[in-house]
């Protein structure tokens, strides 16, 4: 029987199950199929700070959401059309993300007394009539799991282990997406334990066939490929994209690269990723500590390579004493907090936006860096090839905000020709002749970079006030206003280097809304459904937050109000009206969960009624 | 090429000299106060230097806070003042980013064992090839008199009016617990072999970690008079050489012994004992090493001077370089187009 295929045109999938069952593997899987197959795509791993929360638990739960189509995709999506739960936790986590009429593919093993018990079911929701609205499929996912691997004489505990690869081979069926890269992975991944290669891939087909044969699914369905443009494409995660976009900047700039850090939730890929990369002569430096992670960053920035250094919020927090040396040192340095939830250890692995201002102000006395913010995951890749642009050519610390949010999320990435990629001139100064340390460039305001082992400039720096341009330790007032003006200086004259900023949309109008960082995909799309509405709506996206392109003060002044996203209690709102002395209206989120495109677009609706 | 390397390269070179003392000198006014026993260590230091056959562009000096951290400013070579306690890691960040570099600490006992001692420990454990030089006046100078972690247990000062209650941390100690690979103590007021010290420090390859006793004759005058002192030093110190037997005393006349895991100080004078019952020191002992730097603990014995501990170990900063290598010679130089474009891809035309 050959079942029906039907056309979509986009299409949001939850899994969702333990910490243990797989789900992030499942979704990632899930992902580079649907990107191979030219989908334009947006994810969302969504899980528990705990590495292994106790199994069946409600806070145990793991999700990764992914939203694909044949259109433009911003977002992971709001809602899913389908949830994937591998236990009763993931389906009661999860359901009310679920739109009316939506699929559930439950695994019936996995809601047995036990686990209904802890989920707090009293009875069976897959037989209770409760998910009426939803077509319920609950599948024996574990039992035809382990079925599938009977022969192969594994323990059921390892034999159950791979029950994710059979949803996601049905997923795979469902979808219409062909299993091979996934089968290549299993091979590439567990190349040492061959059973586990054979078991894996076993049970992927076994859960494709499961969809084709039997009689519970009727349908199967066809996302075709997005109209991109052309190109060769991969996916990526927002950390790999920082990491690729610092080891681009040392290619370009023939500098090495130099990474202090000391591992940190949600930015240790990039700690990772770099780490991988020797042959680009990339040293990783995993430091005792987050401020030994900036101070060696900082000792090899003196040495003449890139010095950078990654963090969290916590870690910002902790290395703020070094940026100030930095800021006074006038070296290059490259600092990513990749936000989380806040204060403290927070919500380690949920996202926020609630750094800005850390960044912006956070250091003892007068102690500016320019602070750009990404926007997508593949935006890291420039921006984090920009943060080293600047740095280098401004002879600055430069902080790179990302978040949790855009650092796990993947999507698909037009790769850039490598030969696109701009220029970064490091300005090494040689000549003994006349030389002093606080010299400057005249439009830049840049020191030189003159770093050890050049005969003939040996000379001293430090934290303490400099003499302007001798360098020399002054605690001389005037001398210390005037350093502290130039440094000032030198960071606003970073805005007369910036692109002038672009508004999505008319430039005049009843609402603009001005975004930054990782919300973009939740505005974008809010601010495009408003205005196919007909809405007098535009969208303005902040890459640079510090300091502002010299076009924002102007680009306020063209719409009646003004609309400010942010997932903290408003600080870009605060950056904004301080320095435009303009009223701004705030939409503040601050659940560790990134905005909704329905939550802007409500707040829209209300502002323009 | 690397830019680095290039720029290196290109640059206009300076006629070579033989150095002497006075080269290394800054144009910088020394601030410290007069009779300060830091004014010693520089001129040592200064001393050493110009032996060691390194161009002085090659050379930087990294310090944290505290009086011995304005080190940097009076020497002529690259100098870098660092924030308090990050010396270490300042230093560790340089070295392994340009291992062609000769890279030197200097720190004191608050900034380096106080606020900096996480950095100091696993600076010591990674075998980063960087010189440490720790002037230990067991008291917070710049700050104006406060107990540091070295001071005496019990210490008057003004942050401890009813006597310090920390129980104080043994430097030597830390540094062998820290798997230092080349661990001593000199004095200030030992100019020779303070010298003597300073320069089996440079060469020795790995981190290269020097206790210097020094007075802080404004805050606590005198803390090691009694190993400085004319009268009293022979009998208080105990110089360690390797190989040699551990004798002191005015007229040479004690000596060292071990009953069990525990040294005491016998009579060379009373026939009971000679020469062959006393330890004989040896540098790459390590079980040795620990009972050696325990003794400054035991007030009834002399306190050991010279090198406590000195093996080979791999160097942190080779191992980067290493791997580098290897990765190079496998992979080839990093080609970013290959990078960007491993794994899936897909094209849209
Ligand atoms: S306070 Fe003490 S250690 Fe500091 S410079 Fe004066 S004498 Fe030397």
């Amino acid at each position: 029987m050959t079942k029906e295929l039907k056309k979509l045109d986009e299409v949001t999938i939850r899994f969702a199950g333990d910490s243990g069952d797989g789900m992030q593997l499942t979704g990632s899987q899930f992902t580079s199929t649907t990107a191979l197959l030219g989908n334009d795509l947006s994810t969302l791993p969504d899980y528990p700070a705990e590495i292994r929360a106790p199994a069946g638990t409600l806070f145990g739960v793991s999700g990764f959401q992914i939203h694909f189509g044949k259109k433009e995709i911003s977002t992971p999506g709001d809602t899913c059309d389908v949830l994937v739960a591998m236990n009763p936790a993931a389906l009661k986590v999860n359901l009310h993300s679920l739109i009316d009429g939506g699929v559930i593919v439950a695994n019936r093993d996995g809601f047995n007394d036990k686990n209904l018990k802890l989920a707090g079911y009293e009875k069976n929701p897959l037989d209770d009539g409760s998910l009426e609205k939803y077509q319920v499929h609950a599948v024996d996912i574990t039992k035809l799991t382990t079925n599938a691997v009977l022969d192969l004489g594994l323990s059921t505990k390892i034999a159950e282990r791979s029950k994710n690869f059979f949803a996601l081979g049905m997923m795979y069926w469902m979808y219409t997406r062909p299993v091979e890269s996934t089968v290549r992975w299993i091979q590439e991944k567990f190349s040492k334990t061959p059973e586990l290669v054979e078991a894996n891939i076993r049970v992927l087909k076994a859960g494709y066939a499961f969809g084709e044969t039997t009689e519970i699914f009727h349908a199967h369905y066809e996302v075709e490929a997005a109209a991109l443009k052309p190109g060769t494409y991969r996916s990526v995660t927002g950390n790999e994209a920082v990491a690729w976009g610092l080891i681009a900047a040392s290619v370009k700039s023939e500098l090495d690269l130099f990474l202090g850090s000391y591992p940190i939730t949600p930015a240790s890929e990039i700690l990772h990723e770099l780490a991988k990369h020797k042959n680009f002569r990339v040293k990783t430096f995993q430091a005792e500590d987050e401020i030994a992670g900036i101070s060696s960053a900082i000792g090899a920035s003196y040495g003449g390579a890139i010095g950078v250094t990654t963090t969290s919020g916590p870690g910002m927090a902790l290395k703020t004493e070094a940026m100030g040396l930095a800021v006074m040192l006038e070296l290059p340095l490259v600092i990513v907090d990749v936000q989380r939830g806040g204060p403290s250890t927070g919500l380690p692995t949920k996202t926020e936006q609630a750094d800005l201002l850390q960044a912006v102000h956070g250091r003892n006395s007068e102690a500016p860096i320019p602070v750009l913010a990404a926007c997508t995951p593949a935006g890291c890749f420039d921006a984090a090839f920009e943060a080293v642009k600047l740095a280098i050519e401004h002879m600055t610390p430069v902080i790179l905000l990302t978040d949790g949010y855009i650092a796990n999320g993947a999507e698909p990435w037009l790769i850039p020709p490598v030969k696109s990629l701009p220029d970064i001139s490091a300005k090494f100064r040689t000549d003994p002749n006349g030389f002093f340390p606080y010299m400057r460039d005249e439009k830049t305001l840049a020191r030189p970079w003159a770093i050890p082992g050049t005969p003939g400039l040996e000379h001293r720096i430090g934290g303490l006030e400099k003499e302007n341009i001798t360098g020399n330790v002054s605690y001389d007032a005037e001398n210390h206003e005037l350093m502290v003006k130039i440094r000032q200086e030198k960071v606003d004259r970073i805005a007369n280097y910036l692109p002038l900023a672009k508004v999505d949309g008319d430039e005049k109008g009843d609402l603009l809304v001005v975004g930054w960082g990782g919300t973009y995909g939740a505005i974008k799309t809010a601010v495009e459904e408003k205005r196919r509405q007909g809405k007098s709506v535009s969208h303005l996206h902040l890459k640079y937050v510090y300091p502002f392109q010299k076009n924002i003060g102007d680009i306020l002044k063209n719409y009646k109000k003004i609309l400010v996203p942010e997932l903290n209690l408003g600080q870009l709102a605060l950056l904004l009206q301080a320095k435009y002395l303009i009223p701004v209206i705030k939409l503040n989120k601050v659940q560790g969960l990134p905005f909704r495109a329905i939550e802007i677009e409500q707040k829209i609706d209300e502002i323009l009624k | 090429m690397k830019l680095v390397d290039k720029i290196l390269k290109d640059a206009p070179a300076i006629p070579t000299k033989k150095y002497i003392a006075k080269d290394f000198q800054s144009d910088q006014d020394v601030r410290w106060c007069p009779g300060c026993g830091d004014y010693s260590i520089l001129a040592q230091v200064q001393r050493v230097l110009p032996e060691l056959n390194i161009p002085k562009h090659n050379l930087v000096f990294v310090s944290g806070i505290g009086c011995s951290s304005r080190f940097p400013y009076y020497l002529d070579t690259y100098g870098f003042h660092g924030i308090h306690g990050r010396a270490a890691a300042i230093a560790s960040g340089l070295k392994v980013a340009r291992p062609d570099l000769s890279v030197w600490v200097a720190t004191g006992d608050g900034d380096g064992l106080s606020i900096g001692g996480n950095h100091f420990i696993h600076i010591c454990r990674r075998n980063i090839n960087v010189k440490i030089l720790l002037f230990n006046n067991q008291i917070y100078g710049l700050t104006k008199g406060q107990y540091s972690p070295t001071s005496e247990f019990g210490k008057i000062t003004k942050s401890s009016p009813y006597g310090a209650p920390d129980h104080p941390f043994n430097p030597l100690l830390v540094a062998l617990g820290a798997e230092a690979s080349f661990v001593a103590r000199s004095l200030d007021r030992d100019p020779k072999h303070l010298q003597t010290i300073i320069k089996r420090a440079a060469e020795h390859q790995g981190t290269s970690f020097v206790e210097i006793y020094q007075n802080c004759n404004v805050f606590n005058d005198g803390a090691f008079s009694t190993l400085t002192e004319k009268e009293t030093k022979d009998d208080n110190i105990v110089y360690l050489e390797h190989n040699k037997p551990m004798i002191f005393g005015k007229e040479k006349d004690k000596g060292i012994k071990l009953e069990g895991f525990t040294p005491t100080v016998v009579s060379l004078k009373d026939g009971k004992y000679s020469v062959s019952d006393l330890i004989i020191h040896n540098e790459k002992d390590t079980m040795l090493s620990f009972i050696l730097a325990r003794m400054s603990n035991i007030p009834e014995l002399p306190q050991p001077i010279g090198i406590i501990y000195a093996v080979a170990r791999p160097l942190y900063d080779d191992v980067v370089t290493e791997q580098i290598d290897k990765a190079i010679a496998k992979q080839g130089i990093g080609d970013l187009e290959k990078l960007l474009k491993h794994g899936e891809t897909w094209t849209i035309k």
